[in-house]
């Protein structure tokens, strides 16, 4: 069984399953979203086929295949996962299947365009987790724009192509610079093979232009402050579909990328300038939760706090690089570990609750928190689910929110307790920003007739929202198989990290 | 003059034959044959394809002293010169039959046309340069003309025309100074001969001209005027046409004259074509922006495009060489495809070459949508479509040519640049059509299935792009 090419088949399977979905046709909305149903379970089930194969002893790529692409480049088709990828891609499938289920009755226009981008998109993703070449990876990486692309402009809201355009535009911007940082390396090593091009011995000139090269790239995906300012616009105007997958999976694959190339290629200049992405990272954790208090739109307020969120990602990332210069390995592992852990929370927390603001637009077709109140009244399920998901995204200990954030800012605090105590301002600002909205939108008494006459989620809704809870609670009392998955690959990368380059 | 000679010059000689052939035909057959016409040319097409390849030499051969040369550069441009032709004669005859635009004259030129090109890529001499560019661009001119009661036809001929006579006149004039430096006319003469003339400045005065005459062809900035007009000027099915094959006639005269014949001055001329490269990236993608009209827009994208063919004509390496015959085939199959979907979209009295024209088009035809989302992409250099490979391989040239600021140049146009193409498909699937008529796509079944497999070719070949590049890269590694 482990000889089998698991990851080619997880990523072929979904990208050559939206060819089928495609042909159902406009007319066959149910065959089209049976059969997209059925290709994320196939792909989910693919997924969950490697797990007894996957050793979480070690930190090398498992599952690996490589076949050479293109001769004249020396360019392969190479992919392989270690724990890290290996939890993102999990994320990835479990997400997909569940933003499936989530769009059965939400999307009533061209189902079948909708279904298949979205299992296109669920391809790329996997291949950018999986790509072990950096060609391979820059083609995943950008190609996944034009699903999302298509998502949020067909189905969005009103502004939706000023969003999509945004949203593309942007990324691009940030990710071209990258392919000159990376030919720049090919041309110095004669391959794409990342663990070659992690290898290379850089003087500080080529690294400092390459991390930033790579850090404009990446922190456009993130989004960190300051290009962090295209993510409302495309998270208020997606499709409630394509808002979990942005916030839950593509946010990660930007840290997932820093993880992957700016940290091990470029060490010494991620060392020299990590007190620029600390603080940047400790902008987005208070400014942005700042920000998102004042939020009048509920998607808008998600989103601001996935940015905040995601500022402790990167906070746990860089703060590696004051741990090991005060030779503290233990802690730099711990906040390593942290932000990945953080990483996978948000991803479910984040997704499970833009699935709440779905359930409610789906009802009333507005995503304005004044033009709720008293959910708890008419729809109780939804509003146990939907507080549930907010205690989760304050940082309640028992939920996931809770594990990361204190990782990071243990770690935080053993490298200098001051920025422990900026970092943990997040969880008042956070409990601030989340708890009001709970108290407008589901305490209080229903502010008109239509409020009134919801219908509380049916069976499709809390399926969805209970497999999220799950996950939230799971890995909030028992961390222990994600942290162990994570455990190897962290070791090592915290190794290299400590190695200088010149 | 041997039958050695003759031979070797087989594909040219036949496809010279068969036009005269056709034009007696079409002159004396009257309207009924028109379409035997059609069929007679594309077979033609084929006949010389298979000619070209049969000629195919593991070591470049010269004939008639030198001035014609087949190597697998000519063959490689002359085969993708004859596929577009062919693709344009598929998509371009519903179209001329429609609007009684006289079929025939537009199959012969076009083939004389191809036959000018042919000739280009393989001279080896400055007279067979000059003769090549000439009969590319009199059947050109010609061709634009063609709708001869439209005024804007005949306005973007004229522009064309006086242009070109004064572009060919300086490359003319280049020539001569090339010529009095050198004492030759013969490109290796003249390689073998540059670095020892104490006529060296007027060499690289004629260097200058020269590089003009190129720009032109090319339509790269600042020569770029007459491309827009002539563009937007044209029916549909000739600017189709000016579109794909002469880029790849230019890039074969280009590598001829500069890679071959002046190889000794390339610290000259790799300078001049980086300038030039930043004056098309720049024009090419911001002008692109403000049009309205797809094929003036499309214009100005062509400009854009060639600008990125030149990072990797002044890299002046034999891979940059490779990368931007590659760019120029790409650039010619995206090219093709575009106007393919404007002339399916087209019928009488209704061109389709507003952007607005395609409002909405996901919803009428999502096939087709389809294939011009894949173009446009492709165009912009998202991956995994083909393009994006091309614009990868010219970056690449430029990096390894140590001009690093030429391919950072080129990374902020493609930014700029895909800024209008996500425009058109921003206006394709984000947009309701403009009015609930029905859009009535072409019945021509060929049309339809060419059409679908020029566009998809885009990406399947964007996934297994290995060999195209391996065959570029034989014409000038060995």
């Amino acid at each position: 069984m482990t000889h089998w090419p698991f990851l080619s088949l997880l990523i072929w399977v979904s990208i050559l399953g939206a060819v089928p979905v495609l042909l159902a046709g406009d007319r066959r909305p149910r065959l089209a979203r049976w059969l997209a149903l059925l290709v994320a379970l196939l792909t989910l089930a693919i997924n969950l086929a490697m797990l007894p194969g996957f050793s979480d002893a070690t930190a090398a790529m498992q599952f690996t295949e490589s076949h050479l692409w293109i001769r004249a480049l020396n360019v392969h088709y190479a992919l392989g996962v270690d724990g890290i990828a290996m939890a993102l891609i999990l994320l990835t499938t479990i997400t997909t299947v569940l933003v499936i289920i989530g769009a059965w009755e939400a999307i009533k226009t061209r189902v079948h365009q909708y279904m298949a981008a979205m299992l296109i998109l669920q391809g790329f993703m996997i291949g950018v987790f999986a790509a072990t070449d950096a060609l391979l990876f820059y083609v995943f990486f950008e190609a996944q724009l034009i699903p999302m692309f298509i998502l949020i402009g067909v189905w969005g809201g009103p502004r939706r192509v000023y969003a999509s355009i945004k949203f593309f535009l942007y990324t691009f911007l940030g990710s071209i610079f990258m392919l000159v940082g990376l030919i720049y390396l090919y041309s110095r090593a004669g391959t794409f093979d990342i663990a070659a091009l992690q290898a290379l011995p850089l003087g500080m000139d080529a690294q400092t232009w390459l991390f930033f090269a790579f850090l404009l790239a990446f922190a456009v995906k993130i989004p960190m402050v300051p290009v962090h300012t295209w993510l409302p616009d495309a998270h208020v105007e997606a499709p409630t579909g394509g808002s979990v997958v942005l916030a839950a999976v593509m946010l990660k694959i930007g840290a997932y990328g820093l993880i992957r190339f700016a940290l091990p290629i470029t060490p010494d200049a991620a060392q020299h300038y990590a007190w620029l992405v600390i603080g940047l990272s400790l902008i987005a954790v208070i400014y942005i939760g700042f920000v998102a208090l004042v939020q009048e739109d509920m998607k808008k307020l998600v989103a601001y706090s996935s940015i905040a969120h995601m500022g402790f990602v990167t906070l746990g990332l860089f703060i590696v690089f004051m741990l090991i210069r005060s030779q503290q390995g233990d802690a730099a592992e711990l906040g390593m570990q942290g932000a990945m852990v953080q990483m996978i929370s948000h991803g479910f927390v984040s997704g499970a609750l833009f699935s709440c603001i779905g359930v409610m637009y789906d009802r009333m077709h507005t995503r304005q928190i004044k033009d709720y109140g008293g959910l708890a009244k008419v729809m109780p399920w939804f509003a146990a689910f939907m507080v549930f998901f907010a205690m989760a995204n304050v940082g309640l200990p028992g939920t996931s929110g809770f594990v990361g954030e204190f990782m990071v800012i243990l770690a935080s605090f053993a490298a200098n307790p001051w920025l422990a105590l900026l970092a943990a301002f997040t969880l008042v600002i956070g409990a601030g920003y989340t708890l009001w909205l709970v108290k407008r939108v589901v305490w209080g008494e229903p502010p008109n007739a239509h409020v009134a006459a919801m219908p509380d989620i049916n069976a499709r809704e809390a399926l969805v929202l209970a497999v999220f809870a799950a996950f939230v609670l799971a890995i909030g009392i028992w961390p222990e198989p994600l942290v162990r998955m994570l455990d190897a690959p962290v070791g090592q990368l915290v190794q290299t990290l400590g190695h200088s380059k010149l | 003059m041997s039958w050695n000679d003759v031979v070797t010059l087989l594909p040219e000689l036949y496809l010279t034959g068969a036009i005269c052939v056709l034009l007696l035909l079409d002159a004396f057959s009257g309207a009924r044959h028109r379409a035997a016409v059609h069929w007679l040319s594309m077979l033609v097409l084929v006949v010389t394809a298979l000619l070209v390849v049969a000629g195919h030499h593991t070591n470049p051969v010269t004939a008639f002293n030198g001035m014609y040369i087949s190597d697998t550069l000519a063959e490689i441009l002359k085969l993708f010169a004859l596929l577009s032709v062919a693709l344009v004669f598929v998509y371009g005859e519903s179209y001329l039959c429609e609007r009684k635009v006289a079929i025939g004259e537009f199959h012969t030129l076009m083939l004389f046309g191809l036959l000018g090109i042919m000739l280009l890529v393989s001279a080896g001499n400055l007279v067979m340069v000059y003769l090549g560019v000439e009969l590319v661009t009199l059947s050109s001119y010609a061709l634009v003309a063609l709708d001869r009661d439209s005024p804007r036809s005949t306005e973007a001929a004229m522009k064309y025309f006086v242009l070109g006579a004064l572009a060919s006149g300086l490359l003319l004039y280049g020539m001569s100074m090339l010529y009095g430096a050198t004492g030759t006319l013969d490109l290796t003469g003249i390689a073998s001969t540059l670095p020892f003339t104490p006529h060296h400045t007027l060499a690289v005065f004629g260097l200058v001209f020269l590089i003009t005459g190129i720009a032109f062809k090319f339509g790269a900035a600042p020569f770029h005027m007459w491309l827009p007009d002539v563009y937007e000027g044209s029916p549909t099915p000739v600017t189709a046409f000016v579109a794909s094959a002469p880029k790849l006639a230019a890039v074969g005269m280009a590598l001829r004259l500069l890679d071959l014949g002046l190889m000794p001055l390339a610290p000259y001329w790799r300078e001049m074509l980086a300038v030039l490269a930043v004056a098309s990236l720049a024009i090419g993608s911001l002008v692109a922006i403000v049009q309205t009209n797809l094929k003036r827009m499309l214009a100005y994208s062509t400009i854009g495009h060639m600008g990125f063919l030149f990072l990797g004509l002044s890299a002046g390496t034999a891979f940059g060489n490779a990368a931007a015959v590659f760019y120029a085939i790409v650039y010619t199959l995206m090219s093709t495809a575009a106007f393919g979907v404007i002339l399916a979209l087209s019928r009488a009295g209704f061109e389709a070459d507003k952007i607005d024209d395609l409002r909405g088009l996901n919803q009428r035809s999502p096939w087709f949508a389809g294939m011009m989302a894949l173009v446009m992409f492709s165009f912009g250099g998202v991956p995994p479509l083909l393009g994006f490979f091309a614009k990868l391989l010219v970056l690449q040239a430029a990096i390894e040519a140590h001009m690093l600021w030429l391919a950072i140049v080129g990374a902020v146009a493609a930014i700029i640049s895909l800024f209008y193409y996500l425009r058109v498909v921003k206006v394709m699937y984000f947009d309701k059509p403009a009015d609930d008529s029905t859009l009535s796509i072409s019945s021509d079944a060929s049309l339809r299935w060419v059409l679908s497999l020029n566009a998809l070719s885009l990406l399947v070949l964007g996934v297994f792009w290995g060999p195209l590049l391996d065959w570029c890269m034989r014409a000038f590694v060995g």
